[in-house]
């Protein structure tokens, strides 16, 4: 759900990297954090566990500067991919206005990719939400290894597994070298404040 | 979960109910944040600086987690949390179904006036906000 301060004319919007585990949620998160100056950013959260895997959500919050007057401040969460963390995800999903489907590009990775999409419907449901109404835009990550001997996904694979159903804009990316992660987030910023504005801004508020 | 939308008239009367209730009792800082982790308001010494940012969303998703632990023993919800530092505690407590009011006391604050104070606090709030619904 978004926030909107009429007071302080500042709208917050939650914005969730979802996919499944090892696809390069969190990766996306920290090459932003790190390309972005401090005007524009706050700090990163990341709760501290062992290990690589997110087990509960990162957190990066953005100013995203004006639009008619009002501050625009995004928040970016990832959720934990590993489908064990079931309960999880669907906490950081709690008032969401947008989302991004990361999948992972590796071949031994197609089944896991549909699992996690088919957790996301089950979630939303949940919420009495659907893809269909929240913008969601896919990332096809890990570009970078098709050139490579390890077997990955065509495009045309991707589409066919995960965007049959949701017809969105796709991004190929490679978000461990930031190639796709800007254009990922200027997208579905756009959609995501589209989506808010077109629900109250045109009213008398 | 709707979106909600802040009015000034809202803010302001449930700032100045805050302010009164608790920042005066001798709180250091007040959050009314909502169960997505925003901010809503944020009352607290000019001499804090705390990132509230990272605070709101960690008290909503500890607020979340111990719902799904209520749950697991058979309750619906822990309508509220304590949490007991060395020199400063926090206190949680849920207003409504999206509101959540995070309070941080030293020692010189005791336990029960903050549990008081903010059981009355939490219907003034809740009437205020239950026009903007």
């Amino acid at each position: 759900m978004a926030l909107i301060n009429l007071s302080k004319k500042e709208i917050h919007c939650k914005i969730v990297y979802y996919g499944p585990g090892r696809c390069g949620k969190t990766t996306n998160l920290l090459y932003i954090y790190n390309a972005m100056n401090n005007q524009a950013r706050s700090k990163m959260l990341t709760i501290e566990t062992k290990g690589e895997r997110t087990l509960f959500f990162d957190l990066l919050p953005l100013n995203l500067g004006k639009i008619n007057g009002f501050n625009i401040r995004i928040q970016l969460y990832t959720v934990p991919g590993q489908i064990i963390y079931k309960a999880t995800r669907k906490l950081v999903l709690k008032g969401v206005d947008g989302m991004v489907f990361v999948a992972d590009s590796l071949k031994v990775r197609q089944g896991k990719n549909m699992e996690s999409l088919q957790d996301l419907h089950d979630n939303l449901l949940d919420y009495n939400l659907n893809t269909e109404e929240i913008p969601i835009i896919l990332q096809f990550n890990k570009r970078d290894l098709v050139p490579t001997p390890i077997p990955t996904l065509t495009k045309e694979e991707l589409e066919i597994d995960l965007n049959s159903q949701l017809n969105t804009k796709v991004f190929e990316a490679a978000a461990i070298k930031g190639i796709g992660v800007f254009e990922t987030l200027k997208e579905i910023s756009k959609r995501t404040i589209q989506y808010v504005a077109r629900k109250h801004l045109s009213t008398n508020h | 979960m709707a979106d909600l939308i802040l009015t000034q008239s809202v803010l302001d009367k449930t700032k100045t109910e805050i302010e009164n209730a608790l920042i005066k009792a001798g709180v250091n800082t007040v959050l009314l944040i909502d169960e997505a982790g925003n901010v809503v308001t944020a009352c607290k010494h000019k001499t804090c600086t705390l990132d509230t940012t990272s605070l709101a969303a960690l008290a909503a998703a500890n607020f979340g987690v111990t719902a799904q632990i209520a749950k697991l023993i058979g309750e619906d919800d822990f309508s509220l949390l304590f949490h007991k530092g060395k020199k400063d505690s926090i206190h949680f407590a849920r207003i409504n179904n999206d509101l959540i009011l995070v309070t941080i006391f030293g020692e010189n604050v005791s336990l029960g006036l903050v549990r008081l104070r903010v059981a009355e606090l939490a219907k003034t709030i809740e009437k205020a906000f239950a026009q903007i619904y």
